[in-house]
């Protein structure tokens, strides 16, 4: 067996690389969806973003390259089963060790500035970065790594508020769409849409970020009043009409996530997070024998 | 909506002719800006080390590689939102003589209105498509102010750059605008 601190730092570094240049293929089939709906509707405008971003993602494909050159700021969560006996010191090291030499040896832009001097650290790594996010899994001797490379034009595209739960699910409705009408063109339509419900104010936050970044396009919320919920926003914001790159369109959001917990009974904290139309995403899983298994990282 | 071959430096007459969502390509050159740029032209007064008349600007920050021989290697050139560098546009049309900003996102009323008022045009790009962008760039001509890496000056040699949606014309109009004006009023009609 390798040594599996090792093996951390080589599954952190390539799947920072895998997940620029791989568009999973949820993503993918969602964009020739959004291309066909465009077709069909006629507005010629949407139509060739939409045949634009296909063939983007193909050329990317064919010289293996970045699809975008937003390397964003990475973010991987890892779940560890409990059955290891691990070093967490020394797994988040790895990790971090694993986005440098990503960025190294590619090399990749680094985007990690000092939030004020904004002075470049050059590595993508930094007071707090990469973001690692740690859990663990009962009955488990494996370790599960995903990562996304998460993009700014879509986190800048950020929103939290802490509605009156008298509000009710009427007002988490019209918060959700006046954020999406205020980003417009600029997160990247067609976008995922991530939303947090319940919690805290930062676990809200959270929840929206797993809900834009690791759910599966297509996969609906276990709660049925949640996955109901996400039907009706992704219906409402298409028929905004904001569309591809805000250009106009049918096809404004691939997807609306909702990630929940239950919160206080004076407090309904609803958060937003966007993620842009390449909702790149990749994982991999360590196995108890050290060997490495990849996959495309969704819930 | 005509489709336009758009040749640098542009003249007032290469974008009068423009309405919205015409697409156009472009060969020649292209600058690459971005928010320290334009920080360093606007806020801390530096005039820009290169003649922008007649030129185009894209909203960037390559990746890039460094040659033994001090130039650069493209490696993944994309384009950033332009709202956030929306109040340095005036200065880059009026002041500079920029004809076309290429970016996404789109740019505000005052930016608009210069546009309007001198003969100058946003030309939106797709957002995220950097695979494409990068084999349309032939090569990283030159660089300034290589201590902002990567927001520095770089001029680009392009052919066939695009095709981009004209979003915003010479003529007061802004694609983005209308979509925003039409999502507001679907918005106001919805019965949550």
């Amino acid at each position: 067996m390798n040594d599996i601190y090792e093996t951390i730092e080589i599954v952190s570094r390539d799947l920072y690389w895998a997940a620029l240049k791989d568009i999973p293929q949820d993503v993918r089939s969602a964009i020739a969806g959004g291309l066909q709906a465009e077709k069909e509707g006629g507005n010629t405008t949407a139509e060739q973003v939409m045949f634009t971003i296909l063939r983007n993602i193909q050329a990317a494909d064919e010289q293996n390259t970045l699809v975008c050159q937003d390397t964003g700021l990475a973010v991987y969560r890892v779940r560890v089963g409990n059955r290891l006996h691990l070093d967490m010191v020394e797994l988040k090291r790895r990790i971090r060790r694993g986005c440098e030499r990503a960025t190294a040896e590619y090399p990749l832009r680094s985007n990690s500035v000092h939030p004020l001097t904004r002075k470049n650290t050059g590595t993508n790594a930094g007071e707090g970065l990469p973001i690692i996010k740690l859990d663990f899994v009962p009955d488990s001797s494996e370790i599960e790594i995903s990562m996304a490379p998460k993009g700014s034009g879509s986190e800048n595209m950020s929103f939290l508020k802490m509605l009156n739960p008298s509000e009710g699910l009427k007002g988490v409705k019209k918060f959700v769409i006046q954020c999406i009408f205020e980003s417009g063109a600029r997160p990247c339509p067609p976008m995922i849409v991530g939303i947090g419900i319940g919690g805290t104010s930062d676990v809200a936050m959270q929840l929206a970020k797993e809900a834009s970044t690791f759910r599966r396009i297509g996969s609906s919320s276990a709660d049925p009043d949640i996955a109901a919920l996400e039907k009706d926003l992704l219906g409402r914001i298409n028929e905004t009409g904001i569309g591809p790159q805000g250009l106009g369109g049918a096809t404004t959001a691939l997807a609306v996530n909702i990630e929940w917990a239950h919160t206080h009974i004076s407090q309904c904290p609803v958060a937003v997070n966007v993620q842009c139309w390449r909702g790149e995403r990749a994982q991999a899983v360590i196995g108890a024998t050290g060997e490495v298994r990849y996959g495309d990282g969704a819930l | 909506m005509a489709h336009f071959e758009l040749h640098t430096p542009l003249t007032e007459a290469d974008i009068r002719q423009l309405k919205l969502e015409d697409t156009v390509s472009i060969d020649g050159t292209i600058f690459g800006i971005r928010d320290a740029t334009q920080i360093r032209i606007f806020d801390e007064g530096i005039a820009p080390p290169a003649d922008l008349t007649g030129g185009i600007c894209l909203h960037t920050a390559p990746g890039v590689r460094k040659r033994a021989d001090g130039t650069y290697e493209k490696l993944s050139i994309g384009t950033t939102t332009s709202t956030r560098m929306d109040r340095f546009a005036p200065g880059l049309i009026e002041t500079y003589g920029v004809r076309a900003i290429v970016g996404k996102g789109g740019l505000l009323e005052g930016s608009i209105d210069a546009m309007k008022r001198t003969g100058a045009a946003y030309f939106a790009i797709v957002g995220g498509a950097a695979a494409l962008e990068t084999m349309q760039i032939e090569e990283i001509e030159q660089v300034w102010w290589e201590d902002l890496m990567p927001e520095c000056l770089w001029k680009f040699r392009v052919k066939s750059f695009g095709p981009l949606i004209v979003a915003i014309d010479s003529h007061g109009n802004s694609l983005y605008r209308r979509v925003q004006e039409e999502a507001a009023a679907r918005i106001a009609a919805m019965q949550l």
